[in-house]
């Protein structure tokens, strides 16, 4: 059985969990524990403190595993084991909050160090009313024109999915 | 879709840079912040929009206007401002005047030889780039960008290029907070983007900036260029944040000779930059089969 994972990192409640939650065939194995800061509680009540855990199976022989990275910096002692033998990584922003990009950016470029390896930056909640543009986004985060920068909304999945394969095409790409 | 946030996350530079590099028509708002007594998403507190305090119009990425907050910002109080009215004349003009647009004013003084339409063109610009290099020291604020709210019709619009205005506002900024920021590592090096030519059209650069650009080559650090010219790091950091803001240099990870078989970085969208080389990942087919079974869900 050959078993390949991705990785999905951003910054505090971007979207991460609900975007595996969104295309694991299992229930997700979360870690999430009650948050203690009051600013984070106001995002949501429970954040990944070790890692989130879904999986697809492709057939008999092959299982895609997605890892959710814990959004707190404070645990970021675990992205780079989480980053070990990854295919590739999506990093996913809150579009409608700019106070988070300057950290994304930031975790972006922490992954960009660990490996060589392709990844694509998903807009997150691109359904909701204060949802900045990808093409802003684009120039605020200074993301280079190769890279792709997608619209998302983490729950639904149908968006997921477009973004999943979105960074298989472009993990094909680098090995033509 | 709105463009909203605060300068404390989203600089005035970044800013103009994304009103330049979108092309944008449409007026930015910039207010006083209010505290909500709520925190943001990264533990500060929240702000929300309380007296205006300056907006900017944009049109097709230029700057076209700007004005504070309690200033008229009309042609008598331009030209007031840049000395070529007195206070008694820019009353008496403002009396007789009333109601005129600040075009037909303008007919009416340049025919009266008060002014030349040279001065007006020069003083309408000079008051756009104080209130906006004015602005450009904020460092907290809600704004708001709203593509709807046209410029004032009345108004005389004298359109600039943002490229000088950002490479100045950078030259100006007297906290080193904002550029430590955005450039916390001297060790990295400095390239062109494309069409270097094209993007250098026009834009006039000071001495120290134009002493860097000679030095642009990914061969050559931050560090090793503000040592070539004699600049402190605040000096170096000014000059390239403005640079990099304009789009008229990026930051890259320097050059070194590499040993045959290292990685080269490759392009974009790829991580790596230490180049630590990549794990023997899955074969082609893996890929495929990936493909297909996402596609299926």
């Amino acid at each position: 059985m050959q078993t390949v994972k991705m990785v999905i990192t951003g910054p505090f409640s971007s979207g991460k969990t609900e975007f595996i939650r969104a295309i694991s065939e299992i229930d997700v194995v979360t870690t999430d524990r009650e948050i203690s800061s009051v600013a984070e509680r106001e995002e949501k009540e429970q954040t990944t403190v070790a890692m989130d855990f879904g999986r697809i199976t492709v057939d008999d022989d092959l299982v895609l595993y997605l890892f959710g990275t814990p959004g707190q910096r404070r645990f970021d002692f675990m992205w780079e084991i989480l980053a070990e033998g990854m295919l590739g990584f999506i990093v996913m922003v809150d579009s409608a909050k700019p106070e988070t990009f300057r950290e994304a950016k930031s975790i972006l470029e922490t992954f960009r160090a660990y490996a060589p390896t392709p990844y694509v930056v998903a807009a997150n909640k691109q359904d909701h009313p204060d949802a900045w543009q990808p093409d802003d986004m684009r120039i605020a985060l200074r993301i280079e024109p190769e890279v792709k920068l997608l619209p998302c909304v983490a729950k639904e999945r149908d968006s997921v999915r477009d973004v999943l394969l979105e960074l298989l095409y472009t993990i094909l790409e680098e090995m033509e | 879709m709105p463009l909203q946030g605060n300068l404390r996350d989203f600089t005035a530079t970044q800013l103009l840079n994304l009103m330049n590099l979108s092309r944008r028509t449409g007026t930015l708002f910039i207010h006083e912040g209010v505290p909500t007594g709520e925190k943001d998403a990264m533990d500060k507190e929240k702000m929300a929009p309380g007296e205006e305090r300056a907006r900017v119009v944009f049109k097709d990425g230029k700057l076209v206007q700007a004005t504070l907050a309690g200033q008229k910002g009309d042609l008598v109080a331009v030209l007031g401002k840049a000395g070529k009215l007195n206070d008694q004349q820019a009353r008496i003009i403002r009396e007789r005047a009333k109601g005129a647009s600040d075009k037909a004013l303008a007919m009416r003084l340049i025919g009266a030889n008060y002014v030349t339409q040279k001065d007006i063109v020069v003083s309408i610009q000079q008051y756009t780039l104080d209130t906006v290099y004015e602005l450009m020291s904020w460092r907290e604020g809600p704004f708001r960008f709203d593509e709807s709210a046209q410029p004032d019709k009345a108004r005389i619009l004298v359109p600039i290029d943002l490229e000088n205005v950002i490479v100045e506002g950078a030259r100006r900024i007297e906290n080193d907070e904002i550029l430590r920021d955005s450039i916390p590592n001297l060790d990295m090096a400095l390239k062109f983007p494309e069409n270097p030519k094209e993007k250098f059209k026009g834009i006039h650069l000071s001495v120290e900036a134009w002493r860097v650009v000679s030095y642009v080559n990914p061969k050559n650090t931050i560090r090793q260029i503000a040592k070539a010219n004699n600049m402190s790091e605040l000096e170096i950091r000014r000059v390239v944040y403005g640079l990099q803001q304009a789009g008229l240099v990026d930051i890259v990870k320097p050059l070194t000779e590499e040993k045959p078989g290292a990685p080269t970085g490759g392009k974009t969208g790829k991580g790596g930059k230490t180049g630590k080389p990549r794990q023997p990942g899955p074969s082609k087919d893996v890929v495929t089969r990936l493909i297909d079974r996402i596609k299926s869900i």
